[in-house]
């Protein structure tokens, strides 16, 4: 379908899990249309994941990486600089936040976890940038990931709404600071998938039945389909594309209200 | 056992790549069968797949064993 689009691309993918993670969607979407791809991951339990994957698709890079460590980010592009020289796209599939903050309410954010989710799912972003944009000699594409929840207010995603809206906003002044250079910097806001992290929201299951009865297509969307539309914002099919956040949630954000016809649902 | 214990045993073996004669009733899946702390939660995640319940946090924590799981997914159905 796409054979060639990224064929000589090198990329980075940040933030791979397991096989159910939307950056292995993006990561599929991506070695199909030609890209030769590195991952970083962060501990051996990680490890043991990325690595099989990262051999499915081919790549042998694998990188260790903890985004809370800035010695750790410069370790992992010098060694992406030693191996390749030269890096044409990054994807950063990152966040972190207490779990048990994740429930509740957000004005009981304590003050050490709103910290941590910034640093871990703000900051990375602009520190991995910055540096990804040093080897972006030919011009690049840095995509990160996003949910609605930074937009409008979604059950007990609390800190981490707070902490996608700061993202959102980095993506448009890295893309005013990097523009000059041809390099674009977008997000993907997707819609509710069944992830790793997600495990950690309170209530997922009745958020996703939420929004597969009251979204314009009335299903919910999967990690490939995201793969797909990262792959327009990473490929030259974007290149007029920068400092945008794209909604793939099968429409869910226009909606204001429940679908009349959408079944009367109760979680449990 | 149970169609729900085969079921439950069959995600176990193929999840945590164990042989399974070692999946039983008080096999644990971190001391017994070499989860680590990832390979619980996505035990979880496929055991609300494959039987359509939601396994909340709370509960989650409960369940250490293969017997565990059996008894908790017979109750949430």
């Amino acid at each position: 379908m796409t054979s060639q689009l990224m064929a000589g691309k090198r990329g980075l993918i940040m933030g791979l899990a397991n096989d159910k993670s939307i950056a292995w969607g993006i990561a599929k979407a991506c070695a199909n249309a030609g890209a030769e791809l590195a991952f970083s991951y962060q501990g051996e339990a990680l490890l043991k994941r990325v690595g099989p994957l990262a051999a499915e698709l081919g790549s042998d890079i694998v990188l260790p990486c903890d985004v809370g460590d800035e010695d750790s980010i410069d370790q992992l592009f010098a060694q992406l600089e030693e191996k390749w020289g030269k890096l044409d796209f990054i994807v950063h599939a990152i966040g972190f936040s207490d779990k048990s903050e994740l429930r509740g309410r957000y004005v009981d954010t304590s003050k050490n976890n709103f910290l941590m989710s910034m640093d871990i799912s703000v900051w990375s972003f602009t520190s991995v940038v910055k540096r990804a944009s040093a080897m972006m000699n030919e011009g690049g594409s840095c995509l990160t990931l996003t949910y609605y929840g930074a937009e409008k207010v979604m059950p007990h995603y609390n800190v981490m709404g707070v902490a996608k809206a700061a993202l959102e906003a980095s993506v448009q002044y890295l893309a005013e600071d990097l523009g000059r250079d041809n390099i674009r910097v977008n997000a993907i806001s997707a819609g509710t998938i069944k992830t790793l992290a997600a495990s950690g929201i309170g209530d997922f299951r009745y958020i996703m039945k939420w929004n597969e009865y009251n979204s314009p297509l009335r299903r919910t969307v999967t990690q490939d389909e995201v793969g797909k539309s990262a792959l327009y914002l990473l490929s030259d099919l974007g290149s007029a594309v920068t400092g945008e956040v794209h909604h793939v949630d099968a429409g869910y954000h226009v909606i204001g209200m429940k679908n009349p016809d959408a079944p009367d649902i109760t979680k449990g | 056992m149970s169609d729900v214990a085969d079921r439950v045993r069959k995600i176990v073996v193929e999840h945590l790549g164990v042989e399974e004669d070692k999946v039983v009733e008080n096999a644990s899946f971190i001391d017994d069968l070499g989860a680590d702390s990832l390979d619980t939660v996505e035990l979880v995640m496929a055991f609300e797949e494959e039987f359509g319940i939601e396994i909340p946090d709370d509960a989650a924590e409960t369940i250490q064993t293969f017997g565990d799981a059996v008894r908790f997914i017979k109750e949430a159905q």
